[in-house]
């Protein structure tokens, strides 16, 4: 077989399914058997999906492997991905083995079904980010519930059933509305094509409500203020796997949305409501942050961080700038390698103590020095110090709010100092003091197994903090005809854009000081 | 001879009314056949019906009127009849086991069955009001003694008696509205009827409507629509789970088949008229159908309320008056069928060494003993809660996607998010199989029951591989239908 025919996409995305398949119907011992096949089989797609960033080609702008089959007159079966999909769909395949491999020892009991709820997860994650078919993007978005939802009800903690019931009829409740979008789109557009939907020019009012109709959907997933209540129960119920992937991929289809759908395709209705979205990401960032202080369980602590910094995204998202959509992606990845790296980090310690409760810790670093050193990494990540790789992020959005409007950046940046206050203030708490607790004195540091899933994560933090260029530079085409083709549909961007940071208006100006 | 060539698009109808007499004689002449398990007549009646269907696949579709229009037949009624034979047949092959149990398999209940298919299949054909009502009274009546047939049972008995009076007093308001529809019209046609009304102003129609609303509500009593669902839970409840599941398949398409035709060949020239009551049944079924089933215990009954909301979703497709409208109704009601099918193959399989159980309790922990079993059953209830990738979410994409062409924005959101409600029941009962602990043992799921539960949930999980072949035909069917409007009206 040509292998530079091969339909690369497809068997990144099936291949899990297969492996899936194969635990099924492999019944004999099926714990031992369960747990290699789903590692080899993420391994595999991890290794097949490097192929796709090997062979990006980073200089056009336009969607690469594109693969295309007819289905029905609603929906055809078209995958691509260009420069702000093609990361994700790494991403997710990076985090899969090292989801597999925490589990190993931790999921002891339905561990077949474990691992093919995982595998059929990884499957819809990876259609989401490269379907090119509004329809077929829906079944993915829409479908991973199935496997989150018996994820977070069967192998989650005691108040499970609550949080993967709200988890889930809180996404079902804002996607449906996106169905209506999406059928409304069809009936007008007269194709749910994403490459020629990207080009419709659709009426001002109609963007207005499909706007709002694709808001509700991705407001939940990513989650935004105020609809974020479901996601610290999910987080802390789910086991660490469904944790890490809850955070790291689930919460990015939110923000990759905007960027495929809100704003390319309803550039209108996005410019109208961007001031909303400023209002709404600034009061998660800050409020959000207001709560991880007071939190006393680990997992709530950076669950309520994770909607703090998806603030961040939305930022940059709404500033329709070049830096600000760079950044906003940026955020995302790196916010998947940390807060990934983090509850995997809150798992390791939880799966010693059975306990999230930050009271019950303390001092492991005389026990723990090698986990105090790679949560002290992440935890610096997760505060955006320079050098690690949430600093990009925050710096990019945060740059591009400035040239927009100088208020939501100071009250955004302030959001950067309240999330240094509950990060270290958690760090101290389980890291430093004095270890008395006669529980922790037995405590062991990383096995080699744990090292080997954290160490990839903290390398990653620093590599992409000192050097962003891979990220950069692959999403940087794609990012730039996304902004221009803005502009040309809002009109001179100049006008709109500048007198916020015109020197004649000195108002803002002592804000940032 | 020659007489007889006329009638084949009738052959089907005919050959499967001679084969039920056929058993009936060979049920009163054979006596080595244990009482009520007479296997013989039950898989006989399953041949009778895969014949029936062969003879229906057998025929090209194209447009044939019998009797002056009484009896029609064309692509929207094949699609309807292959349907109401194959759910018949697979409802009979699965609950086989179940009725010899409860020494119920005797050859009445086939011949019962049989008659009943037969009045469906003239409902579905059904050209004039007079066939209509020869059509569903030969539908019902088979029908009544059927929820009624576990005579040593009180629960059976008092459905069946319920869903009699009910029933004749629906049946007694359709035939008030069909001879005030022909006392204004002067005709029984359909196609007459279409065109008188369409000649005339409004406002000298309203005999015509008030007729037309008579109908309305004894056609809505037979699909269990808002408000005229009372009957169903306890109907559902009370007779033999077969029956039961007989119930939910089969009629239901057959009784939507004969509404669509009536309206969209008869009533054209008001339509704006009837699609009110439609809408207003639609949305009304739908939100009674979401939220009263979740307080339910009984799994039959849950069935019940869900079939009513299923009822409001498909009534958007007719809401619509669109051929995009009844395309989706026919594609939501042919992968509601196997839904409803594949779940009451579940129920059938829930049972102990005690006998049958219906409480949703008893089904804790499934996952842990059967987990094939637990598997089917959550994948058709997220189905039924419209979740892609599974079938059932595509029967929503497509009516929510014909009310969103036509403009019906308002019953489009209401049918959304009463649809959110309704997946908070359907996952109950997920979670009761997945998340709790089992407290009973089911016997292990009897074979021929077993095949059709795993065809139904291979037909759930893998119509999005491969959905055109019933999504076009659906369309054909709808077609066919509105292009004989067309024609009608001009």
């Amino acid at each position: 077989m040509d292998l530079a025919s091969a339909p690369i996409l497809s068997i990144v995305m099936f291949m899990p399914l297969v492996g899936a398949l194969l635990i099924g119907v492999l019944n004999a011992e099926a714990k031992g058997n369960a747990r290699w096949i789903a590692l080899y089989t993420t391994v595999i797609t991890f290794l097949i999906s490097i192929v796709i960033w090997v062979k990006f080609d980073p200089t056009t702008a336009g969607f690469q492997f594109v693969e295309e089959r007819a289905l029905l007159d609603v929906m055809k079966f078209k995958l691509g991905v260009d420069g702000i999909s093609m990361l994700f769909v790494i991403l997710t395949t990076f985090l899969m083995p090292l989801v597999i491999l925490q589990s190993w020892k931790v999921i002891d009991h339905r561990v077949k079904e474990y691992m093919i709820a995982f595998l059929v997860l990884e499957t819809l994650m990876i259609g989401v980010f490269c379907a090119l078919d509004l329809v077929l993007f829906y079944v993915f978005f829409e479908g991973g519930l199935i496997p989150m939802f018996l994820i977070i009800g069967i192998w989650g903690g005691a108040n499970r059933i609550y949080a993967t019931f709200k988890f889930f009829l809180y996404t079902l409740l804002g996607s449906v509305l996106m169905l209506l979008g999406v059928l409304a789109m069809y009936w007008h557009a007269g194709t749910t094509d994403i490459t020629t939907l990207l080009t419709y020019k659709f009426p001002y009012d109609m963007q207005w409500w499909l706007w709002l109709a694709f808001f509700a959907s991705f407001a939940v997933k990513l989650p935004m203020w105020p609809v974020h209540t479901w996601l610290p129960d999910a987080h802390v119920e789910a086991p660490t796997g469904g944790s890490v992937i809850l955070a790291a991929v689930l919460l990015k289809m939110g923000g990759y949305g905007f960027l495929r759908f809100s704003v390319p395709m309803f550039p209108l209705a996005s410019d109208y409501f961007a001031p909303m979205m400023f209002a709404l990401s600034v009061i998660a960032i800050i409020y959000t942050s207001l709560v991880a202080l007071a939190q006393t369980d680990i997992k709530k602590l950076i669950a309520y961080s994770s909607v703090a910094h998806m603030g961040f995204v939305t930022l940059g998202i709404f500033t329709f700038s070049t830096q600000g959509t760079e950044g906003a992606i940026f955020q995302m990845l790196s916010h998947g390698i940390i807060s990934a790296g983090l509850f995997l980090c809150v798992g390791v310690i939880y799966d010693r103590m059975h306990t999230r409760e930050i009271a019950a810790y303390g001092g492991l670093v005389e026990r723990m020095p090698i986990y105090a050193v790679f949560f002290m990494v992440l935890t610096m990540g997760n505060v955006g110090l320079p050098g690690t790789s949430g600093f990009i992020g925050e710096f990019l959005t945060l740059m591009a709010a400035f040239k927009v409007n100088t208020w939501v950046a100071f009250l955004a940046t302030s959001g950067i100092i309240l999330s240094a206050a509950y990060a270290l203030y958690l760090y101290r708490r389980v890291i430093y003091g004095a270890l008395v607790k006669p529980a922790l004195k037995t405590i062991q540091d990383l096995s080699p197994r744990e090292i080997g899933i954290l160490a990839p994560l903290v390398a990653l933090t620093i590599l992409f903090g000192f050097y962003p260029a891979p990220i950069l530079d692959v999403t940087a085409v794609s990012v730039k005809k996304l902004v221009s083709s803005y502009e040309a549909a809002v009109g001179t961007p100049a006008a709109k854009i500048q007198p916020a940071v015109i020197p004649a208006q000195p108002a803002p100006q002592p804000a940032q000081h | 001879m020659q007489a007889f060539v006329g009638y084949a698009p009738m052959l089907p109808e005919i050959v499967i009314a001679i084969g039920a007499m056929a058993i009936l004689m060979l049920g009163v002449f054979r006596k080595d056949v244990t009482p009520g398990e007479d296997f013989g007549s039950g898989w006989l009646t399953v041949m009778v019906l895969i014949i029936g269907g062969a003879l229906i696949l057998n025929g090209d579709g194209a447009r044939e009127a019998l009797f002056d229009g009484a009896f029609i037949s064309d692509a929207f009624s094949r699609f309807s009849k292959l349907l109401i034979l194959g759910a018949a047949a697979l409802v009979l092959v699965m609950s086989l086991d179940t009725l010899s149990r409860e020494k119920l398999l005797s050859p009445e209940i086939c011949v019962l069955m049989l008659l009943a298919v037969v009045g469906m299949m003239l409902m579905v054909s059904a050209g004039n009001l007079i066939a209509l009502f020869l059509g569903l009274e030969l539908q019902s009546l088979a029908l009544y003694v059927i929820a009624a047939i576990d005579r040593s049972k009180v629960r059976s008995s008092e459905a069946g008696l319920k869903y009699f009076v009910l029933g004749s007093l629906s049946s007694g308001m359709l035939l008030y509205g069909a001879s005030l529809i022909y006392g204004f019209t002067g005709s029984i046609d359909f196609s007459v009827i279409a065109t008188v009304a369409q000649g005339q102003p409004a406002t000298q129609n309203i005999g015509l409507i008030v007729g037309l609303v008579f109908l309305m509500v004894g056609l809505a009593f037979k699909i269990s629509a808002v408000p005229f669902h009372m009957w169903t839970p306890d109907v559902y409840e009370g007779a033999p789970t077969p029956v039961t599941a007989f119930f939910a398949a089969a009629p239901k398409l057959a009784a939507f088949s004969l509404l669509v035709r009536t309206l969209l060949m008869g009533f054209p020239g008001i339509a704006t008229q009837w699609q009110q009551i439609i809408v207003f049944l639609s949305i009304a079924s739908m939100v009674l159908g979401a939220f009263a089933a979740i307080g339910q215990k009984n799994i039959k009954r849950l069935m019940a309320y869900s079939s009513i909301g299923h009822v409001g979703y498909a009534l958007i497709g007719l809401a619509t008056n669109s051929e995009a409208g009844t395309q989706a109704l026919l594609v939501y009601l042919a992968i509601y069928i196997v839904m409803t099918i594949g779940a009451f193959a579940c129920i059938l399989s829930m049972r102990t060494a005690d006998g049958p159980v219906e409480d949703i309790d008893s089904l804790s922990g499934l996952a842990n003993k059967n987990l094939g079993m637990a598997f089917v059953l959550a994948m058709i209830f997220f189905s039924m809660a419209g979740i892609p990738p599974l079938a059932g979410f595509f029967a929503k994409l497509y009516v929510f996607g014909a009310a969103m062409k036509s403009g019906l924005y308002t019953l489009a959101i209401i049918g959304v998010l009463s649809s959110v409600v309704g997946a908070y029941y359907y996952l109950r009962v997920v979670k009761v199989m997945f998340f709790d602990e089992s407290k009973v043992t089911f016997l292990p799921v009897v074979r021929s029951t077993g095949v059709v539960m795993t065809l139904a949930g291979a037909f759930v999980l893998l119509f999005v591989v491969i959905p055109s072949p019933l999504v076009d035909a659906a369309l054909e069917a709808a077609r066919s239908l509105h292009v004989a409007t067309a024609a009608a009206a001009r």
